[in-house]
């Protein structure tokens, strides 16, 4: 079964369009990261998704209508909003009361096991921790439930990097086990791209790219191309173009490696690199539509 | 074809080994976090009422000298003597309660916005009617009830200080004891707690969390505001004002509805306070129905209110 599924997925703030009848199917098991620009619609989607917000068109996550049955979804979806939604007046104690009060799926004795590794006192209140501590507190609750979707939106926003990777290390061996799926957006592409398997962009609400890390791995490649060799490299019609220290860094699609790896150096191409490349293309196409 | 293999394929996933937790669990724990939030709801009354026996304390350096004057009196009077600090007590205590469940309806839906916790406790099966319902019942429920205790347990106190008092001046404390109906008194306290705080004002505070759950700002303003432009259009519109004489009824009339008004409550028997006239006023059951469509409204506006 899927996970996620959505057809024609339409949300309209007034005249501006947020998301523009996206198509969208997510497998058990996944770690899906969205990328977008801001404005693009990724909070949109998620907020669609996660029962916050009404739509337009057909969603269905773990085979529920999130808008009318949020409650029921929530028994087997968690997420992390952004960092600084604990309520601050809350003692972590009473957290962990609250949420084994009223989740059947919470297992205590598994947060109280991640809080034990953190320097986080039962007594403090949310308000005396640092930003890093509330995260790993909210990080400790959720992955204490057995959930089967995760879906976080810029859950390290604010933090420094060394928070950041422990996260996303604690995500990965403590809590991702193949059958749960996990949805993140974030806007440092670098940190999450060793963690997805699968990735997409949002621009404009729609979307305007979505694939597997492997097929992206083998299709999408780069050549830091020798200036001799500039114009054979552009006859194979690179999809992106920049220059980096003076040198030629030329982006392709689905060319053979062999043939690239004659004009300079090959490499695969990161997402970051890749998300400039498309959206950059985008633009392009849309103002040239324009005129 | 797809979506019925899919239901076969997912209900036995379903049920086993997962805890079912009913909804009056749920119901018990948000009130609990209500109560661990605004920790005024009882801080409030209990420092009046603390600071209430302070003061009576020193009023009863006088007491010995009034106990004397007041055997000049009729027993009528010497009665209304001996209760009225007790009154006093009760009206004070009912008084900070109202004021903090005014306040705190206020914030209810609105500071969870405001500090965008509202996105953490939508991560939790919990629905917005059951956050709705835990939220009013502080002032339909908790409120009337931490009341009636906190005031019952200083009208002893104020009794024991007194007894002592007059024990060690070497009076007679039979007077005081016989004379005070202390047992009749919170028998009546907690009626019109409940007829009059409770249900009697289930409108005003379905309103005030409607107000709470809509407001992007100063919800206060948006609660007083609306209804006397309403009043005052009325008044301009036909020169005629049912609505604010409606909504002074609300406030002042629930007394002759429940059968009293707090400061002769004593006064009236248990016989005559007119449970059944009271439960039967069509104001009663018009203003439950009004309250059940505010808290409604507000379960659905929270449904899809952001955070501010």
């Amino acid at each position: 079964m899927a996970c996620i599924e959505a057809h024609g997925l339409r949300k309209a703030f007034g005249p501006k369009i947020a998301l523009d009848g996206i198509n969208l199917r997510v497998e058990e098991g996944r770690i899906l990261g969205i990328i977008g620009p801001n404005g693009a619609g990724k909070t949109t989607a998620l907020n669609a998704i996660l029962g916050l917000a009404p739509y337009q068109g057909q969603l269905k996550v773990l085979g529920r209508d999130p808008w009318t049955q949020r409650d029921q979804l929530m028994c087997d979806v968690s997420f992390i909003a952004d960092v600084a939604v604990l309520p601050r007046w809350m003692k972590v104690s009473q957290a962990l009361d609250y949420v084994a009060g009223v989740h059947p799926r919470f297992d205590r004795a598994k947060a109280e096991s991640f809080l034990a590794r953190t320097t986080i006192s039962h007594t403090s209140k949310v308000r005396e921790l640092s930003k890093g501590m509330v995260a790993q507190l909210h990080l400790a609750l959720v992955m204490a439930i057995d959930a089967k979707l995760l879906v976080l939106d810029e859950p390290t926003l604010g933090l420094d990097i060394l928070y950041r990777k422990q996260f996303y290390d604690s995500l990965l061996n403590d809590y991702f086990d193949r059958s749960r799926t996990i949805i993140l957006t974030t806007h440092q592409v670098e940190e999450i791209e060793h963690v997805l398997t699968d990735v997409m962009f949002i621009h404009r609400g729609q979307i305007v790219f979505n694939s597997s890390i492997e097929e992206l791995e083998s299709r999408y490649l780069e050549v830091t191309v020798r200036p001799d060799q500039i114009a054979a490299a552009r006859a194979l019609k690179p999809m992106y173009e920049r220059e980096v220290l003076g040198r030629s860094i030329l982006m392709f699609d689905h060319v053979d490696r062999q043939q690239l790896a004659a004009l300079g150096e090959v490499r695969t191409a990161g997402i970051a690199d890749l998300f400039v490349a498309v959206i950059g293309n985008q633009a392009g196409q849309k103002q040239g539509g324009a005129r | 074809m797809n979506t019925q293999s899919d239901a076969i394929r997912e209900s036995p996933l379903e049920s086993p080994a997962i805890a079912v937790i009913s909804p009056s669990r749920r119901m018990y724990w948000s009130v609990r976090r209500e109560l661990w939030e605004n920790r005024s709801l009882y801080i409030a009354p209990i420092a009046v009422a603390a600071l209430f026996i302070v003061g009576y304390l020193i009023s009863t350096i006088r007491l010995v000298s009034k106990i004397h004057a007041g055997l000049a009196l009729n027993p009528l009077q010497q009665q209304e003597a001996l209760e009225r600090p007790y009154n006093f007590a009760a009206v004070f205590i009912m008084g900070t309660t109202f004021i903090v469940a005014v306040f705190y309806c206020l914030d209810a839906l609105h500071g969870e916005r405001r500090d965008r916790s509202i996105l953490f406790w939508k991560s939790l099966p919990v629905s917005d009617l059951t956050t709705v319902l835990s939220k009013a019942t502080i002032p339909l429920v908790v409120l009337p009830l931490l009341t009636f205790a906190i005031t019952v347990v200083t009208q002893w106190i104020m009794l024991l200080l007194s007894s002592v008092i007059l024990l060690a001046s070497g009076l007679s404390v039979a007077t005081l004891w016989i004379h005070l109906p202390l047992f009749q008194m919170s028998v009546m306290l907690l009626y019109h707690l409940l007829a009059f705080h409770s249900l009697w004002f289930a409108p005003l505070f379905g309103w005030l969390l409607l107000v709470s759950a809509w407001a992007r700002r100063v919800p206060f303003l948006w609660a007083v505001l609306p209804p006397i432009a309403i009043a005052v259009v009325e008044k301009i519109a036909f020169n005629t004002s049912h609505f604010a004489s409606m909504l002074a009824r609300r406030f002042s009339g629930g007394g002759q509805s429940a059968g009293f008004t707090p400061g002769e409550m004593s006064m009236v028997p248990l016989t005559q306070l007119g449970l059944g006239k009271f439960l039967v006023s069509p104001g009663l059951w018009a203003g439950l129905l009004v309250a059940a469509a505010f808290l409604a409204a507000a379960a659905q506006l929270r449904r899809s209110r952001e955070p501010i």
